[in-house]
């Protein structure tokens, strides 16, 4: 009765729910299993899993929180903010909060330096920019459509562009001999390869600072691509996300800077994705936004907005907090300080140990190299080296083939989400593990030496 | 002879001159306007196709009514929002700040509410939740969190159900009239088809046997492969709760069918007077159905936007019998979880058993006082409304007020609400209601002395149209026989050019 009543049940439900589109089977998903099942505590669980996995930016609470104190009327818990409690509650107009659209708009030019202004009618919200990427793609494409994508990429750019649009994704295959820049020639590589296979290519996705590489394209490499979109008549979708995690020179270009003023550019085919999740660390908030420079596109995806509004409640919060000129001021420069070093901290003890990482000046992780441990340049010895990493060393890292990296070799390692004394420990287990593995490789090198000298005494 | 094109015309008084030419404009389709939405174009290449916005809103915001600013302006009575109960939200507020100012036994949990997106939900809060809704339900039924899936709205929790168990091109069936929204929320982004079940006026608009078949038989003469019905309990828009009848007819039919049952049940905190509210959930247990597949094949949708009146906190659910359901539409809420800020507020809120017992029944005697008062006023006009118990307005009857019985002249009667009466009433032809003249009017998204101004207007409006009717020239009765004998007779030509036309 058991399976075929299951086999029935599995029939009463569509191919995208039994579908393994959700992208949960993934690699990057396991290291979180383990984690969750034997978490790193100071005191309770020193010897548990430290999660490196996840990209949180926990560097300024302390900071936020002192804001939230001295500031009880934007949590609607005084008598000024109980008043204003029933507009709020009431308010589901999916044009959203006008103070908070403005909010938004202004952080986003602070983040960019003032270097662009953004219009709060073009401000769209989302369920976070996981809500925000699917919605755009809905607004973009049809089933079978592609986009195009840089890899290494965030995994779970899978499941949100792809699960329930019927959206496919086509790399833009990247390589550490040029630090993974995007080359015109692997752009026009991938999209020759779609045309080849008669898949369409709608549109052009770029995540700018990149997440899992921590770096951030060049002028030259944005308009290489402002130009190829154009030429072939395809959107770009920029996932800024990460545009105030940016902790060191160069200064982040946004496309909206390259676009502001660039006439060959059709503003129709360009569009923001962004999120309070990892510059403010308020991923429970659910704050996602599309800003688009096509008015079609922006009227579709309010619409579109319905399926995923920012609670009202987080609107007012959110509108009170990026209106604070002289805290968002603050909290840009602090943020920023506070990540370059921790970076400068890890870059500095990996290289005691000769552990390298791509040179990068942004997010909330670093992108380490691991090749030389490898006993060979194979995935196979990706997945053995980061089945070590989390049963012996009990660091979770992500391995790079969950990014669809095409190079054996390379983890992406988060910083931002512990304090100072966890990153410590974390940083002197790797460094154990790589003493360690040195030592045998060596101690492995000797033997062969050895018994090649013992061979050669047989003979002589 | 060509049917005339209808126009766009400019409100003007109802004269009779102007009601003749309008019998002779084209006669809009007998269905409700959305049958006639394209299916055909596209629209921008670039684009999917949009979902129309409707007219009437936009109308309200250019003149809305305020007591004091705009006296004149339109007064909103489209809008199912439940405004009555917020000072008991405020007081509770008031007495328990931490709630909303992220403390915890009076230390700051702001970090960890900022940093939990865990799609599972907050577990104080899931379990706030069943409670509510079981306690809504007078605790014949208990609710396991860990059914309960969160959503952003009850928007985001039916489409989500959608994708779970349709393909594109596969169809659920919704009994008429049915709430706009769904057109979008079931059908935009997922491709499944409504099929209607049509309800009439001569049985309460109940849901028969026939009407299930009927519909069922449409679906499959359309070769769309029905996936399950979904039905509004208590519904909107006509108030009602389903009866035992229905709820058992519906049970046996998805049962034979083996597909699945939707119960929307958003409106359950609404029920204001007898006869009781039978969540889908009572009924299953009620015949014993518990575990069985049949049980697993129904789903109930939730939200807080009507009973506690959040529709901005953007607060859904979805409840399933089916770990298969409940796994894929707990992934597929990354797309829309609930502000873990919100979650917080309400998981304490929620939790305060004194404040639910308390706020379920002065939201129920409140909403009673004031569907009492729209019902009556209207009766003293001669406006009669389908007996309700439920939800947030009146189904009401203003089929004697039509210039003819037609889907042409309830718009004519709704823009004539809407421009010279001042109130925005919603028409059934946007609720796919099969029968011209009935109108959703809206009750609780105002005070008690907008809605008496409301019903004062009603009354003018009515007592003009009477008096009109009666100053031009002899006697009422036989002008109206005549204008009736004339429609027919022109609602016959009209018809048959249009089918020449064809």
């Amino acid at each position: 009765m058991g399976s075929t009543s299951s086999e029935q049940q599995k029939n009463l439900l569509s191919k995208i729910a039994t579908n393994h589109g959700h992208g949960e089977d993934s690699p990057y998903f396991d290291g979180w299993k383990a984690y969750d099942e034997n978490p790193y505590h100071p005191t309770k669980n020193p010897d548990g899993v430290i999660q490196m996995g996840l990209a949180e930016n926990q560097l300024c609470f302390d900071f936020i929180e002192d804001w939230i104190k001295r500031n009880p009327q934007a949590s609607i818990c005084t008598t000024e903010g109980i008043q204003e409690f029933k507009d709020t509650a009431i308010f589901q107009d999916y044009h959203g909060l006008p103070a908070f659209r403005e909010a938004v708009a202004k952080f986003m030019g602070k983040v960019r330096g003032e270097r662009v202004r953004f219009d709060p009618d073009r401000i769209v919200m989302g369920g976070g920019s996981t809500g925000a990427n699917e919605m755009i793609t809905f607004c973009l494409a049809d089933p079978g459509d592609a986009f195009l994508i840089p890899s290494p990429y965030y995994p779970a750019f899978d499941r949100d562009l792809r699960w329930r649009t019927g959206v496919q994704l086509l790399p833009i295959i990247c390589e550490s001999s040029n630090d993974f820049k995007i080359t015109k020639a692997a752009l026009e590589m991938a999209y020759e390869k779609a045309q080849q296979a008669n898949i369409n290519v709608k549109g052009l996705m770029i995540i700018n600072p990149s997440n899992p590489l921590g770096t951030i394209l060049d002028k030259e490499t944005l308009q290489t691509i402002v130009s190829f979109i154009n030429q072939k008549n395809i959107h770009l979708i920029c996932d800024e996300i990460y545009a105030a995690t940016v902790f060191s020179q160069p200064k982040f270009i946004s496309i909206a800077e390259i676009i502001e003023g660039d006439g060959s550019c059709n503003p129709n085919l360009i569009h923001i994705v962004y999120s309070l999740s990892k510059d403010m660390g308020f991923p429970g908030f659910r704050v996602g936004i599309i800003y688009s420079y096509n008015d079609e596109v922006v009227n579709c995806a309010r619409k579109m907005s319905s399926f995923g509004l920012v609670s009202t409640q987080t609107q007012h919060l959110i509108a009170s907090m990026l209106s604070d000129d002289e805290f968002i001021g603050k909290f840009i420069i602090e943020n920023s300080n506070r990540l370059a070093t921790r970076y400068k901290n890890i870059r500095r003890e990996l290289d005691k140990v000769s552990i390298g990482c791509l040179k990068s000046n942004a997010g909330l992780f670093c992108w380490m190299d691991l090749r030389k441990l490898l006993k060979e340049p194979t995935l196979q010895e990706e997945m053995v080296l980061w089945g070590k990493i989390i049963k012996e060393v009990k660091l979770n890292f992500s391995p790079g083939s969950s990014f669809h990296c095409y190079e054996p070799g390379w983890f992406r390692v988060c910083f931002a989400n512990m304090d100072d004394e966890t990153m410590e420990i974390a940083l002197k287990r790797l460094q154990k593990f790589v003493k360690r593995s040195k030592e045998k490789r060596c101690g492995s090198k000797e033997e062969i030496l050895q018994k090649q000298s013992s061979a050669k005494h047989l003979i002589s | 002879m060509r049917a005339p094109k209808k126009g766009r015309r400019q409100s003007s008084e109802g004269d009779n001159e102007e009601e003749e030419d309008e019998l002779l404009q084209f006669l809009g389709p007998a269905e409700g306007t959305q049958e006639r939405e394209d299916k055909a174009e596209k629209g921008p290449t670039l684009l999917k196709k949009e979902y129309n916005q409707s007219v009437r809103w936009q109308e309200y915001e250019k003149n809305p009514y305020d007591e004091v600013k705009n006296p004149d302006g339109i007064i909103q009575m489209g809008l199912a929002e439940n405004q009555l109960s917020f000072h008991l939200l405020e007081s509770w507020l008031s007495r328990n700040p931490d709630a909303a100012g992220f403390k915890r036994d009076g230390e700051s949990i702001f970090k960890e509410l900022a940093l939990f997106q865990d799609y599972h939900g907050l577990p104080a809060f899931k379990n706030a939740m069943v409670e509510f809704m079981a306690e809504i339900r007078g605790n014949k039924v208990s609710f396991d969190p860990k059914k309960l899936v969160l959503a952003a709205g009850a928007t985001s929790a039916n489409e989500t159900l959608m994708f779970c168990l349709a393909e594109p091109g596969e169809a659920f069936l919704l009994p008429t009239p049915y709430y706009p929204g769904f057109d979008r929320d079931l059908k935009w982004r997922t491709g499944v088809e409504i099929v209607p079940i049509h309800c009439s006026s001569s049985n309460s608009f109940q849901i028969t046997q026939s009407a299930l078949e009927e519909a069922y038989k449409q679906a499959q003469k359309n070769n769309l492969k029905v996936k399950g019905v979904l039905i509004t309990n208590p519904s909107n828009p006509l108030g009602t709760t389903i009866t035992r009848e229905e709820i058992n007819l519906l049970i046996n039919f998805v049962s034979a069918k083996e597909i699945n049952l939707i119960s929307d049940e958003i409106y359950s905190g609404t029920v204001f007077d007898s006869p009781g509210f039978i969540s889908v959930q009572e009924a299953i247990k009620d015949r014993n159905l518990e575990g069985t597949d049949v049980a697993k094949r129904v789903h109930i949708v939730y939200s807080l936007s009507k009973d506690l009146g959040l529709p901005g906190f953007r607060v859904g659910a979805i409840y399933s019998n089916d770990e298969m359901v409940v796994a894929a539409a707990t992934k597929m809420s990354s797309f829309g979880l609930v502000s873990s800020q919100t979650q917080y507020l309400l998981s304490v809120m929620l939790s305060d058993k004194k404040f639910t017992s308390n706020y379920i029944s002065e939201n129920r005697r409140k909403l009673q006082e004031r569907h009492d008062m729209l019902v009556s006023g209207l009766e003293r006009v001669g406006i009669s409304c389908l007996k309700s118990n439920a939800g947030l307005f009146s189904w009401v009857d203003m089929k004697h007020l039509l210039s003819s019985n037609t889907f042409d002249a309830e718009m004519e009667l709704w823009k004539k609400f809407l421009y010279k009466v001042g109130l925005n009433i919603s028409p059934g032809s946007s609720c796919h209601c099969s029968e011209p003249g009935w109108f959703r009017v809206c009750f609780a998204n105002m005070s008690e002395e907008t809605l008496k101004i409301s019903l004062k207007r009603v009354k003018s409006f009515v007592e003009s149209t009477k008096a009109s009717n009666s100053d031009v020239g002899g006697s009422k009765s036989p002008r109206s026989s005549r204008r009736r004998s004339l429609t027919k007779w022109v609602l016959r030509l009209s018809y048959h050019d249009r089918e020449s036309e064809r």
